[in-house]
């Protein structure tokens, strides 16, 4: 409780984005806003839809459940509801929910005079969505280039599109990526380990502080990046993963149809490899 | 300890005071050094792309990434090179053969003589437009067998025979012509030579595969740079993924058995201009059903190689001067590229072969020899022998 209590305390008034006082008030914990509004607007609607879509299919097992955007040869254009109009729909739901929670985070940032460090951080990941359904399909020139709603199915359509690029690991980009997610996973692993054992000293002993943290890295690798600096490059390394990924199948495709690995040819022709 | 670590710690405050920590702002100078060095990056690897319009061929149901992705500059680029020639003028039948007008004919005894002379200026245009008759003919005496060309053309003629009649599983009804691997050409782009082993086995170490040795027929990948010797000259299995969960049964799947399978397909995408899903769904490999049917049409392609390898190349390596063969000393053999030349079909389907039905009149005397022994090279030690075939 003496959480809520806490922060009963910021709970203030104005830091809206649109709308002014119209929708600045609480539901129970809940911070409403007009971007929750909005939220719940498109949320329901699109759930709505989705159940809809996955009554149409032939399967109510949760796995295997798949709404497919249109053919390639419907462009860019309106799909019929049954055939890919309703994985349209779904999507601007989707992106309308997504883009209504990140201005809600924006606001409530802005009610406890915080910085965006997390809405920017959140608005990545709506980044890579929104490159992968809206921006790649229509640098491809169709809604079908797009991935499907399913948990085994848009599984399905990634390895294929991997394979379309022959050897997706060869992809510059996905290099890049797949090393900020596992440098970012790692950072974080260190720092919750370094948290949980100053924390959690042997019976009898004071808990430790950021000295005894910066100590042990010094000692461990000449080098500590300290307490607010891991929290930095924490996020640093995984707004970076979101958009290397973004960056990496944003050029599979529009700017590259061969296998990746011939796209490192100009490094075999390079005078000092040759 | 601190005389140890003191070159460490030096070390590690000069890049901290050149990536700018301890100052008020800290990550100014890093955050400029490291927008410089990416923007010098961007701008150098820009040119090393793609740009659109791209034309996008669904291969599969919707949302399943069963596509085929194609930029228009690049097909385009393409189209010149797949073009069939103009047939030659159609002549008026002599009524009598070849073999009855002209001496020492072997294969072609059976065809109109004027339809032969015919036949003979189209196989000049396909193959030795620069050489012409000389090519493979003495001019003193055409009817000589001096120039090993005509002994290899007399096999080549039987063979493109074979492909028409024995592979229709594989070229359809459309066939093919001399012109769809020579292409005005004496030797096709496609022909392929054993690469030998580049280092041989080192100590205790697997033996060398051949990769990171960046090979065109691999896509540049740092996969095996000879897939083609055990796959299309020898008939290793290819399959490497088993059909039950559990790896148990006949297929022994491996990382290294694989890289040679991914070596091959690399080679066969890049001939066909596809992607793995023009025969794949990746999802799952193993299932026959869940793929294209051009994947049955490719196992008999592979089938009809190793058959067109066996039975009509290697059988031919002594008629070819040694300066014509490989390192090995063997001779130059067939791949998906001689045909596809990067086409799904060569010539985009379109085919010559009605022009002159003359090439199924070949008469195919010279039995083919005991192949399998024939068969050169080294087969790397990592292909086992052939198990599990679909």
């Amino acid at each position: 409780m003496s959480m809520m209590n806490y922060e009963h305390k910021y709970r203030v008034r104005g830091g809206t984005l649109v709308g002014g006082d119209l929708f600045d008030f609480w539901a129970g914990p809940f911070y409403v806003g007009f971007f929750g509004v909005t939220t719940m607007f498109f949320t329901i609607i699109g759930v709505a839809l989705i159940l809809w879509a996955a009554s149409l299919g032939p399967t109510w097992n949760i796995w295997r459940i798949s709404i497919a955007p249109p053919d390639l040869s419907y462009g860019l254009a309106f799909a019929p509801l049954r055939e890919g109009g309703l994985w349209q729909l779904i999507t601007v739901c989707a992106i309308g929910a997504f883009v209504s929670w990140d201005l809600r985070m924006i606001e409530i940032a802005r009610k406890l005079g915080m910085g965006l460090h997390t809405p920017i951080a959140y608005a990545c990941a709506i980044t890579a969505y929104i490159t992968l359904e809206v921006i790649r399909p229509v640098l491809m020139g169709a809604w079908g280039n797009a991935f499907p709603y399913g948990i085994i199915s848009h599984l399905d359509w990634v390895s294929n599109v991997g394979y379309q690029y022959l050897q997706f690991h060869y992809n510059p980009a996905h290099m890049i990526a797949v090393t900020f997610f596992f440098t970012t996973t790692f950072v974080l692993a260190m720092h919750g380990g370094a948290i949980l054992s100053a924390l959690n000293p042997p019976e009898g002993e004071p808990v430790k502080g950021g000295g005894h943290e910066d100590a042990f890295f010094r000692d461990l690798m000449v080098y500590s990046i300290g307490p607010l600096g891991i929290h930095r490059l924490g996020w640093f390394c995984a707004i970076n993963a979101g958009l290397w990924s973004a960056l990496c199948i944003l050029l599979s495709g529009p700017f590259w149809t061969r296998g990746w690995p011939e796209w490192w040819s100009w490094w075999l022709n390079l005078p000092f490899w040759k | 300890m601190n005389v140890i670590f003191a070159p460490f710690i030096v070390v590690g405050r000069l890049l901290g005071a050149l990536a700018g920590f301890g100052r008020a702002r800290p990550w100014t100078t890093g955050l400029t050094l490291a927008g410089t060095a990416a923007f010098v990056a961007i701008s150098a690897l820009i040119f090393t792309f793609e740009r659109p319009p791209l034309q996008v061929v669904q291969i599969g149901y919707r949302g399943t990434g069963m596509q085929a992705v194609y930029n228009t500059r690049r097909t385009d680029a393409q189209l010149p090179l797949q073009q069939v020639d103009l047939p030659l003028p159609a002549v008026t039948p002599a009524g009598k053969t070849a073999g009855e007008v002209y001496k020492n004919i072997k294969v072609l005894q059976a065809v109109d003589a004027n339809e032969f002379l015919r036949l003979m200026g189209a196989m000049t245009q396909w193959l030795a437009p620069q050489a012409g008759c000389a090519f493979c003919h003495s001019l003193n005496n055409m009817a000589e067998d001096t120039v090993y060309n005509k002994i290899v053309a007399r096999r080549m003629l039987q063979m493109v025979a074979s492909i028409n009649k024995s592979w229709k599983v594989h070229v359809g009804d459309g066939g093919v012509t001399c012109q769809t691997c020579h292409r005005g050409q004496a030797i096709p782009s496609g022909s392929w030579f054993v690469q030998p082993p580049p280092h041989g086995q080192r100590g205790l170490t697997q033996a060398d595969s051949g990769q990171n040795l960046p090979a065109q027929v691999a896509g540049l990948t740092a996969l095996p740079y000879d897939p083609l010797t055990p796959f299309l000259l020898q008939a290793a299995s290819i399959r490497v993924t088993p059909t039950t969960a559990l790896p148990s049964g006949g297929v022994r799947p491996s990382i290294n058995q694989t890289d040679w399978t991914y070596s091959l397909m690399i080679h066969f995408s890049d001939s066909l201009g596809v992607n793995c899903t023009y025969c794949h769904n990746t999802r799952a490999f193993e299932e026959w059903d869940q793929g294209t049917p051009q994947r049955v049409t490719a196992w008999h392609g592979i089938e009809m190689v190793r058959d067109l390898n066996r039975a009509y190349m290697v059988p031919l390596t002594t008629v070819f001067p040694r300066e014509m063969r490989g390192t090995l000393g063997d001779v130059a053999k067939v791949s998906c590229q001689s045909c596809h030349n990067g086409a799904y079909k060569p010539f985009y389907g379109a085919s010559a072969l009605s022009s002159y039905p003359e090439l199924l009149q070949v008469t195919d005397t010279a039995n083919a020899q005991s192949a399998e022994n024939q068969a050169v090279g080294n087969q790397p030690a990592a292909i086992q022998s052939a198990t599990g075939r679909p």
